[in-house]
Order: structure tokens, then sequence, then C-alpha cells
């Protein structure tokens, strides 16, 4: 389950954002974005030439209105946005409820304290049914929890001291055992307060790449200032006396108010997205740089395969029966608590080998598996029967292996699976075929991916053999086979080197340097305290092939920001054939060639310009929050697709709307 | 728009194209500190001789501040030289016609116009300069701003190219080698090649000539001192016709107006000093000597422009043969357009190199197009009087080159930042005289000055890509570097100072006694004149509208200002995006990666130049060609 995202117009958020919009025009916070701030003034300074003696006080009252409504509607932009993140926020501040935490004290005694006063390094203890206090790592006891109330995922998960899935999160409910929490955030300062504060702009600062953005566009206003101001001079010279609101109506139409306007309804609006997938980014460059990435690491456990290695297959040795090795399979696994041992067993069944019971089997000695036997098994009835790798398994038969059963034991390893051969004392019985199972619907993925240009690599602990057959399987481009966490690090450094962008996912505590090093590192809900701290996302549902869709996003937000940008610059075009014409037309009736729109008057003219730059904001109000559509496809079709709808579609729109607009006001007698 | 013209036209685009290789790759050999050329055993020991007496070490290269600190002393020095040269060409030798000093600001504007490689001339040089003057103080400019133009497109394409590196080469030796290995020789030969033409080279005085035909022409009266001699005369001015009863007459409306003697609040007329005039009858003619075709193959290949004599390439002994003609525009553009290959060779990606050709391609020919049409149909009013010329509007053209050559002359000479002239684009229809405004206002990168052209249209590739690379979903990246806010605000420093310059002296001057006075026609087209002047002195071209009398203290002070804001404030933060660039990494490309090779990316070039650099103007040209094109078509001329 997801967040659901609010209509566009929700009216609970439409509703407060109008009013938000009114508070915006304050000008300090105005001034942060030099385009509509320009515009601001140029509203102010038409409003105030209203009431100066004029006789185009209808034409210039009506312009100076929808110079302000330009900067509300930039506002209101904003602001919805912005009410969509608070909506999401809130729903995630629901599971702040105020609770009481029982704090161990250094004597060991228990002290009934307000969450609210936690600090860092507080040890608390958390019955069952209680909710849990404060974000932290479990650091004595084994607990179910529901991390419903965050994740919306109803199966309860098991959080344990030691490894990588001691992490808990404040506001989720312990549901059986009891287990003792050491606080990791002070209160305020958890992953979801810092998550609110991201989603609700507040706190939110600009990207790199929305800085750039800033800069040029408010370069661009400062050359059409120019233009503008150069303009009044000329036009003396020329005989025309530009009056102040017309230059300021040109001036506002050129500027590019239509990005400028919604640059920060679409980075807020991106944020909100990866929200509504349940991720939790902590930087707005985060979500960005996800757009970039070129590197993706997968690990192959969990994430390319389905957790774990299942028995596909009996391979008997010569002379021996499928039945006999089926069974001395299922015996020496009874005991065997691993999923590859409970999948040996469930195997056997479909030999029709009766399921067994260790109780059933009194008499029965297990064997367990340990790192230097590498063997697993059960002595019944003076028989051992044993399971392992098959180097062990060759030492541990008095008799050696038939050539067929070696051949069987390459055959396996070749092909990815991992073989173990199953044998008593005297006699070899044959080969269990342990295979990866690779996730549904990932070759399409990694396809996809590789269209938009990135780079799949495997890691794995397991050896080349292996990894490649996996690798081919699940059609990623690369692998790193028996890596160790190190490695991992520095498969990410060398790439960096080469100037790549690296994201991987990550759980453990081993993962936390390679999560900190890479450029987008998502760290799973489930994992470990230290590994979220390192990577700059956090997915709640501990999806591991969340990262194709955090990419997905990211690219939008990009494409989204370039698209609407071309589309402003590209609307230039046609207000300059409203405008000009309409300025020059009572000096040099002859210029009217030009007003091949047939505006009715230069008065239609001038004011259709400013308010289809108006409307235009409103109409892309749902392209910003929603994020322009993404395919994926190579870069070059990306290119010449948008370049269509948003660069030509950009020059060719206004000349319509403009059109219309001014057929509009003409009837309305408004011009 | 006859048969032959369109296959000299063919014929120029063709030979365009196969000169770019061989001179790209011809660049790659000069420009590398290291290269190895076929001159070598030729010039290679003067080379290293000039490095030991300058004390260069050439294997020591440079960050962008020192490189850009080093072109900047050069070319303050080279000024200050030839504005000394100029004040006191009285006192030098290779002064057969014993012109004296230039006034402070004439000189100020010819050496700040010559170090820019604009070559604006507020002068006409057969009746002004030198042959020391002409060799010495101007054409060293020549060969010197073309190389720092050379050198700095250079640095830039390196920037592009290294990674994570801190220097962009060592400016001496790129002007050296520049020098050195690519304009002298191949000026040397064009030079020869243009003699063979009928251009002169010689240091003989002017040559007199009896006129066949004498004509008389006013001048002032001069004393026996030699000064002009004045007299006392009121001022007159226009008022109102009064009738009997002190009512103005009006005629459909509008008061007539009459000449009367302005008086001042004693009712006294005001007086003012006129010099005097006299007839002259004139029987001989001088002709122009001197060392012309060695100047004027700089004056080509460096895209510098500066005429030797005043008609510059209109006049018969500077552009002697249709051949030279051909041979003149072809190599205005022969350096740039191998710069393009040049820039494919050194970043790995010819395919780019090509689709930064194709767009400036692209360009000249819509442009050469337009201005060839506009000019080949004429003027309208001359059609409806029925004295129209059958093929077009030939005023201030010269019969030998006729519509076509004309129309390409000026497009080329303003697509790239050269300023030689073979017609009068003041005389030019408005459309006509709108492209080679229009071609300067863009940055003159289509092919453009000789490295200038280049790092204008790379600042437009960036903008390009900074714009729609966000499109393809990734940070844009330009051939694998990032482009962040640094290189955003480079890009756009150097926009805004050429459109702070252009818009911003031409407003003033609009409005000024001193810039109006200047002017030689009224309305929209005394507009353009200013506007061409400013333009064409910002953007470093030197061709002139003409129709202005630039020669007074404030349009040489304002236009040599100009030059020296369109040359180096326009340079300083493009290599600072070239010292940022070098130091970034490559990312490699990838079908993610946003593509700068192929059509789309000369689509989006092309319009990014458009849309960005052409609005910019679009409210000036209104005013001025703009309005006089549609004016004309009603029969209103200025």
């Amino acid at each position: 389950m997801t967040h659901k995202a609010p209509s566009l117009f929700d009216w609970n958020i439409a509703g407060p954002a109008i009013l938000d919009a009114f508070r915006k025009l304050n000008p300090r916070a105005m001034v942060k974005n030099p385009v509509m701030f320009v515009t601001l003034i140029g509203a102010i300074l038409t409003t105030v030439d209203v009431f100066l003696p004029t006789t185009e006080r209808g034409i210039i009252a009506q312009i100076a209105l929808w110079l302000w409504f330009t900067v509300l509607f930039a506002n209101f932009a904003e602001a919805v946005a912005e009410g969509r993140g608070k909506a999401q926020a809130n729903s995630l501040r629901k599971t702040r409820t105020n609770t009481v935490a029982q704090k161990v004290r250094a004597d060991g005694k228990l002290e009934q304290i307000d969450a609210n006063s936690l600090r860092k390094g507080d040890v608390v203890l958390v019955h069952a049914g209680e909710i849990i206090p404060g974000d932290g790592e479990v650091v004595l006891g084994a607990a179910t929890v529901d991390e419903s109330a965050i994740t919306g995922e109803s199966a309860p998960v098991v959080r344990e001291s030691g490894g990588d899935r001691s992490a808990v999160t404040g506001g989720t409910r312990v549901l059986s055992d009891e287990i003792q929490i050491r606080i990791t955030a002070d209160p305020g300062h958890g992953f979801l307060d810092r998550m609110i504060s991201l989603v609700e702009g507040a706190k939110r600062q600009k990207t790199p790449n929305e800085i750039a953005l800033t800069i040029m566009l408010a370069a661009l206003t400062l050359i059409f200032m120019f233009v503008i101001m150069a303009l009044k001079p000329m036009g003396i010279y020329s005989g025309a006396a530009f009056s102040i609101p017309v230059l300021i109506a040109l001036l506002v139409c050129l500027i590019p108010t239509t990005i400028g306007g919604l640059l920060s309804a679409i980075g807020i609006a991106g944020m909100d997205r990866l929200l509504q997938r349940n991720v939790l980014a902590m930087s707005g460059r985060a979500v960005e740089a996800a757009g970039d990435v070129d590197v993706l690491l997968l690990d192959k456990t969990g994430t390319i395969t389905l957790g774990n290695r299942q028995a596909t297959e009996f391979i008997p040795a010569p002379g021996v029966p499928e039945q006999e090795l089926a069974d001395a399979a299922q015996l020496s696994s009874l005991a065997d608590e691993t999923p590859e041992g409970r999948s040996v067993v469930v195997l056997a069944k479909k030999f029709g080998i009766r399921a067994r019971e260790i109780h059933e089997l009194p008499n029965a000695q297990f064997v367990k598996f340990t790192a230097q036997t590498r063997m697993s098994g059960v002595d019944l009835g003076g028989v051992q029967y044993r399971k392992g790798a098959a180097e062990a398994i060759y030492k541990f038969a008095n008799c050696g292996a038939a050539p067929e059963v070696m051949q069987a034991v390459e055959r396996v390893a070749r092909g990815g699976g991992t073989p173990l051969l199953v044998a008593t004392r005297d006699k070899i019985l044959g080969v269990i075929h342990l295979k990866d199972i690779v996730k549904g619907g990932l070759p399409e993925r990694f396809k996809r991916l590789r269209a938009m240009g990135i780079k799949t690599v495997m890691i794995t602990g397991d050896n080349k053999l292996t990894a490649a057959a996996i690798a081919l399987e699940a059609g990623v481009d690369d692998f790193l086979a028996e890596a160790k966490p190190e490695d991992k690090l520095a498969l990410i450094r060398k790439e960096q080197q080469g100037g790549r962008m690296i994201a991987m996912i990550g759980d453990g505590t081993n993962d936390a340097p390679a999560l900190a090093q890479a450029d987008v590192g998502v760290a799973m809900n489930t994992g470990t305290q230290a590994a979220k701290e390192a990577g700059n996302m956090v997915d709640l549902d501990s999806n591991p092939t969340k990262l194709l869709e955090i990419i997905e996003i990211g690219k939008q937000l990009l494409i989204t920001r370039g698209a609407l940008t071309t589309f402003s610059i590209a609307n230039d075009v046609a207000k300059y054939f409203a405008i000009i014409p309409a300025m020059l037309m009572t000096t040099f009736p002859a210029i009217s060639s030009l007003n091949i729109m047939h505006l009715q008057s230069s008065g239609s003219a001038i004011l259709s310009a400013v308010i289809f730059n108006a409307l235009i904001i409103v109409f892309l109000i749902p392209l910003a929050l929603r994020g322009v559509k993404f395919q994926a496809i190579g870069a070059l079709q990306i290119l010449q697709r948008n370049l269509l709808i948003y660069g030509a579609g950009g020059v060719i729109i206004p000349f319509v709307g403009i059109k219309l607009i001014d057929i509009l006001i003409t009837s309305l007698h408004l011009a | 728009m006859r048969n032959i013209d369109w296959l000299q036209l063919t014929a120029f685009v063709g030979i365009l194209l196969l000169l770019t290789k061989p001179m790209g790759l011809y660049l790659g050999q000069v420009l590398d500190a290291k290269g190895k050329t076929w001159l070598d055993w030729l010039i290679r020991p003067g080379e290293r001789l000039t490095y030991r007496v300058l004390g260069i070490n050439p294997a020591e290269e440079q960050n962008w501040q020192r490189y850009t600190l080093a072109m900047l002393w050069f070319s303050l020095v080279g000024m200050i030289f030839s504005y000394v040269i100029l004040r006191v060409q009285q006192w030098l030798p290779l002064n057969p016609q014993k012109f004296g000093a230039l006034t402070p600001h004439l000189a100020f504007n010819t050496a700040a116009s010559f170090t820019t490689n604009t070559n604006w001339q507020s002068y006409g040089g057969e009746s002004t300069m030198s042959y020391l003057s002409q060799m010495v103080a101007l054409t060293i400019h020549n060969f010197t701003s073309a190389a720092v133009g050379i050198a700095l497109a250079a640095a830039l394409v390196r920037g592009i190219a290294r990674h994570t590196a801190k220097t962009i080469g060592n400016f001496w030796v790129d002007l050296v080698r520049v020098t050195y290995y690519l304009l002298l020789p191949l000026c040397f030969i064009y030079a020869l090649v243009l003699v063979s033409q009928g251009m002169i080279q010689n240091f003989q005085p002017n040559a007199t000539a009896k006129l066949t035909e004498t004509y008389t022409v006013q001048v002032a009266k001069v004393d026996d001192k030699g000064q002009p001699v004045t007299t006392n005369v009121p001022v007159m001015i226009q008022v109102p016709k009064l009738d009997d009863q002190k009512q103005a007459v009006l005629s459909n409306g509008a008061p007539v107006l009459v000449d009367a003697p302005k008086l001042d609040e004693k009712g006294q007329p005001v007086m003012t000093n006129i010099t005097v005039m006299v007839d002259q009858t004139i029987t001989e003619q001088s002709i122009p000597e001197g060392p012309m075709a060695s100047q004027v193959a700089i004056k080509m290949l460096g895209t510098n422009g500066g005429g030797y004599t005043n008609a510059n390439a209109a006049h018969p002994f500077e552009n002697p043969t249709p051949l030279a003609n051909f041979l003149q525009m072809l190599s205005i553009f022969a350096i740039p357009t191998g710069l393009t290959y040049y820039l494919g060779r050194m970043t790995k990606n010819q395919g780019h190199g090509w689709a930064v050709w194709g767009a400036m391609f692209a360009l000249f020919l819509v442009a050469a197009l337009v201005c060839w049409w506009a000019e080949a149909a004429g003027n309208p009013i001359h059609q409806k009087m029925g004295i129209a010329v059958a093929d077009g509007n030939f005023e201030g053209k010269e019969v030998r080159f006729g519509i076509f050559n004309s129309a390409l002359f000026a497009t080329v000479t303003t697509d790239a930042s050269c300023g030689a002239v073979n017609s009068m684009h003041d005389s030019f229809t408005g459309l006509g005289g709108l492209i080679p405004m229009l071609n300067i206002q863009l940055g003159e990168l289509v092919f453009g000055g000789v490295g200038a052209g280049l790092y204008g249209m790379l600042v437009f590739v960036i903008l390009a890509v900074f714009i729609a690379g966000l499109m393809v979903g990734r940070t844009p990246e330009y051939l694998g570097k990032k482009i962040g806010a640094y290189e955003v605000k480079a890009c756009l420093l150097s926009m805004l100072v050429l459109a702070l310059s252009i818009l911003g002296f031409t407003a003033w001057a609009a409005v000024t006694d001193w810039g109006k006075a200047g002017l030689n026609n009224s309305g929209p087209h005394g507009l353009s004149e200013i506007l061409y002047a400013f333009t064409s002195c910002t953007g470093n071209n030197g061709s002139a509208f003409a129709g202005l009398t630039a020669n007074e203290p404030w349009y040489n002070t304002t236009l040599g200002l100009a030059t020296l804001i369109g040359r180096f404030l326009m340079i300083v933060p493009i290599m600072a995006l070239a010292g940022s660039l070098a130091g970034k990494k490559i990312s490699p490309q990838s079908v993610g990666t946003f593509p700068v090779s192929g059509p789309t990316f000369t689509i989006l070039l092309i319009g990014t130049v458009l849309l960005v650099g052409a609005l910019t103007y679009l409210p000036a040209l209104a005013l001025g060609p703009v309005v006089e094109h549609f004016l004309t078509a009603q029969g209103k001329l200025f």
C-alpha cells in the first residue's frame, strides 16, 4: 500500500493554498524568486499608474489586475504543492501520539518519563502492546513490531538485537515480547521529523540544479529588463511615447514567469511523489541525483533473487533409485532450519516421501552444519546420513565418487546452482540441485534501465561461475562475485572516479560505508540505524526494487523542469507578435502588417498577452505537480519528443491562446 | 536571383565544406604546443628563438586566470603602443603624404578597435594614416588580435576536452604558434594570390591623375594662416505661420510652419558662427598607393575587416576581380569553419563538431537567402515610379559585384566578425539591412570571427544543453561534464554584457544631442544607423552601416568603449567557463546522456540561438529596420 496522493485540487488543500498565496506576497519571501519578484514590482507600479491621470484607465486597471493574478497564481502553485506535502506529513505525524516511555536508568531501575523528554542514548523498555517512543536500535531481546503506521504494510516484522534487523521507528507498535531500545535521535530530529520538514517546504533548500536554473532565469529577467529600459529612450527618439504599464506588460510577458512561478512547486511535488511511494528522501539533492544515476548496484540476495536458494532437482548416483536419494536427503535435512534445508524437505515430498517430524525419531542424533565440516545430517540406526558441499562429502565418504556424480556436480555449478552431495559413509547417493530463483519481471525492468542508459551491477558473495549464470538469467549488465563489503566500497569509488553516478540499496551495518559513498544510497527501513544514517533515502517498504522507481521519479523531476523552461522561453515569440505591433501601431500604422494574429486593438492585444501569461501558470499547475510523463527510452527519443511538445508546442500554443482571449475580451467589451 | 548566382552560392558552400577538415586538422597541429607541422623545418628555429628571447617556457601551461591575465596584459600593451604611434605619426618615417597626428579620441577609438579585432574605422585610411601607421599600428593588430581570438577558442576547447585538469594551455605559446604557423604563411600565399589579381603592393606616394571632366565642390574658405573663415548669421527656427488675427494657419488640421530668426529674451536675433564656404574646382584626383595586398590578406583571414581604403572591399584596388571577391568571402570563413572541426577532433566527438557546423551553416544560408531576396526584390518606391533597375536595389552597390555578391558579402562579413564591406549596408532595403545587423547581434557566431565565433557559439551550445538537457531526465551534461550554476553564470554574464552595451549605448545616443548630431538620416533609418554602429563595435565586427558621422569625440569614445566591453568583458567569463570545465570529471556517454551530435541537436542549437539571442534585440529592431521595411512598402523613405 502507498500513501494515496490527494487529487490535484482537493478543496482541503486548495482552500488554505489560496490564503497562502496572499501570505506569500511578503517581499522578503518573494525576493528569493527573482522572476516573480520583478513581476510583483511590475504589478505595484502598474497599480500606481491606475490612479494617475490617464485616458486608458480601463486597460491599465485590467493589466494591473492580471499582473497581480500572475504573482498570486505562482504563489498558489507553490502553496498547493506544499499543501499536498503537508497532507502527507500529517498522515505521518498521526503516528506521533504522545506516549509514556519506561526509561531504564543506569542502576537498572525503570522510570516513567514523557517520550518527548527522551534524549539520544537513553535506553527504554517496551512491552507488547506499547508504542515505541522514538527512533532507536534494539539492544536486548526480539519482538514482532507492527509498522503499518508508517509503511502501510499490515504484516508484522521481527526486530531483534544485533544483526541487520535492529532498527525501530518511533510511532510503531510492539505486538509480542519485550525489547530494550537505545534511542538514537532526540525528539524532533528523527528521520520522520526531518522528512516532514522537508515535505512541508519550510526548510526546503534549493538543489544544485534548481540554483543553476534560478540563476539562468534571473539573468534572462535582467536581460529583458535592459531591453525594456532601452526601449523607452528609443521610443522617445521614434516619437512613440511608450507608457509605463505597456512597458511593464511587455516585460512581464517576456521574462520566464511560467517556469519562474512553477519551479519550486515542481521540486516540492517531486519529493512528494517519492513519499507517495513510501520513500523518505533526506534531501532534494538526493532526488535530483537519482535522475543522474549511471550505475545501479544491486545485492543479489533479496533484490535479484528470492531471498534464498531452493532445491529444484535430485540427481541420483548411478545405481541409486531416486526414491532412496530423496529419502536420505530428507533425513539429512530434517533438523536443518535454513530455507535451503526446508526446501529439500519440500522437494522430497514430491517423490512420495512422507513428511517426518523430528520427535518421531527419538534415537536420531542430529549433526549441525559448521564452517569446518561444511556438512549437516543425522545419525540414525547406525547409518550416518550427510549432506554438504562436494569437497566435504568426498572426504567424508569412504568410497570414491562415480564420474557421473562428479559430472553432475560440475553441471549444476556451471548452471549457476549450488550442488549439495548426499551420502552415507560407504555410498554417495547423489546430488541435490539448489538453485537461486530470479524474481519475476526483472529482465524486463533491467532492459528498461538499459534503454535509459543505466548499467546494472549485481553484487554477490557467490563464486564467479554461479554469479555469471544468475547474472545472465536476470539480465544484469555486470556482476561482482565473491564480494566482501569493502569490495563494494571499492567498486563505487572506482566507478565514481570514472565520472559515473552510483545508486545502491542496502540494509546491513556493513553496507553503511558503501551507502554513504554512493550518490544515491537507499537504506531499507528494516535495516540498521547505521545504514539509515549513512544513506540519503529510506525505503519504508524495504523493497529493494524500489530503486527503479526512485530513479524514474528523479528523472521525471528534471524533465518537468526542463520542459516548462523550454515552454516558457518558446512562448516569447507569440507574445512579441502580440505586443510589439500593438505598441507601435499608433506611431507607425504601417507596422500593423506584423499583427499576424489580427488582434482587435492595441489594448486588447496587450491585455490578451498578459492574461495568457497569467492563466498558463494555472493550466500548468497539474503538470508541475504530476510531472511530465516519463518513458524508459533513450535520451535522443525523449529529447525529440519533448522538444516537439514543449518547444514547438511552446511556440504555437500562445498564438492560439492569445487569439482566443482576444476574441473573448473583445466580445465582452473589456478592451 | 539569377541562375549564375545560385551556381556561385553552390560553389561557395561546396568549397567551404571541403575546406573544413584540412583546416581543422592543421589547426589541431598548430594549437598543440608539441604538434608537428609540415612547416617545422622553416619555422621551428624562429619559434624556439622567440621563446628564448621572451623567456617563455613552452612546456609550462597556465590556469585560466593566468591565461586570461596574460591575454589582457598583452592587449593593453598593444593598445597603448598603437595609440602612441597614431598620436605621433607625423614625426615618424613612411609618411609620404605628411599626414598629421590623429585626435586623441580618434586615436583611442582606432587603437581600441584594432586591438579588439573590431577594425571599426572612424577615419578614411588613405587620407589619415601614414604607411607606418597602417603597417605597424594597425596591421600588427590584425595578426595579433586574430591570433588572440584563435588562442582563446583553443583554450575553451581544451577546457571542454580535458578532464580534472588545472590548466588550459599557454597563452604565449598559442599566440606565437598561431601567428607563425597559421597566419603568416597563409597570408603570405594569399597576398601573392591577391596581387596576381591586380591588387597593389608598394610604398609609393599617392599618384595624381588629371581629370578629363572637372567638377566643383564646396569647401571651407581659409585665410592666409590656414584658419577657416567664419561669419555671423542669425539662427533660424521654424514657427507656426500666423494670420492677421494672430491665429495659427492650419493645413489639414496641422499648423503651417515658416522659417523665422530665433529671438532671445530681449527680442534680439540669436547669432551663430558658421564657416564660410567657397566653390572649388577639382581638376585632379589622388589615387591611393601603398602596401595593400599584405594588409587585405590578414584583414580577411583574421576577420579584421579594417579597409586599407575608406571604400574597403568596394574599392577597385582592394577588390579587383570577381575571383578576388569570391576568395575574400571564402577567406573570412576559412579559419572559423576549420575551428568547428578542431572542436570535434579535440573532444573526440566529430559528430558534435559537424552538428555545430550544421547549425552555423543553416543560420548562414537562411540569412544569405533572405538578404539576397530582399535586395533582389528591390525598392518598391522606385518600382512604382517606373524607374526601378531590373534586378533589384542597386543603390550603394558596386555594379561590378551586383546584387548577389553584395548581399552574400554583407551576410558573410557580419556572420563572422569581419566587417569588411563591398557595398553600403546603409543603402540596403529595410529587410536586407536587418540581416547584417541581426547577424552581429546574435553574437557573430555563424562561423564567426576567428576564434570568437566558436567561443560565442559554444556559449549557446552550453545554454542549449542546460535548458534542453534537463528534458532527458539528467542534470545537464555537455560532453560528459555537468553544467552547474557556475557555468550558467559565466555563459549568461557574457551575453548580458553584449545586450547591455548594444542596447544601453544605442538608447543613450538616441536621446542625446551628440547622438543625433551624427545622423545623416531621420526616422527609423537614423535609429538603425545608431543601433548598427554600437552593434558593430560591441560585436567587434567593425563594418559600418555608414550614414553616421562617427569621427566626433562622443561617438569615438563610446564606440571605442563598446569595442573594449564587447571583447574583454565577454572573454573573461568565457575563460572562467573554460577553467571550470577543465577541472570537471567526464562521465561516460551512454544512450541516457544528452546527445550533442546529430540533426536534433543542430535544430535545438539553432532554436536556442534564435530564441535566446535574437529575441533580446527584437524590440530595438522593430523600431529600426522592421518599421522601415513596412514604411518603405507604403512609399515612405528616410
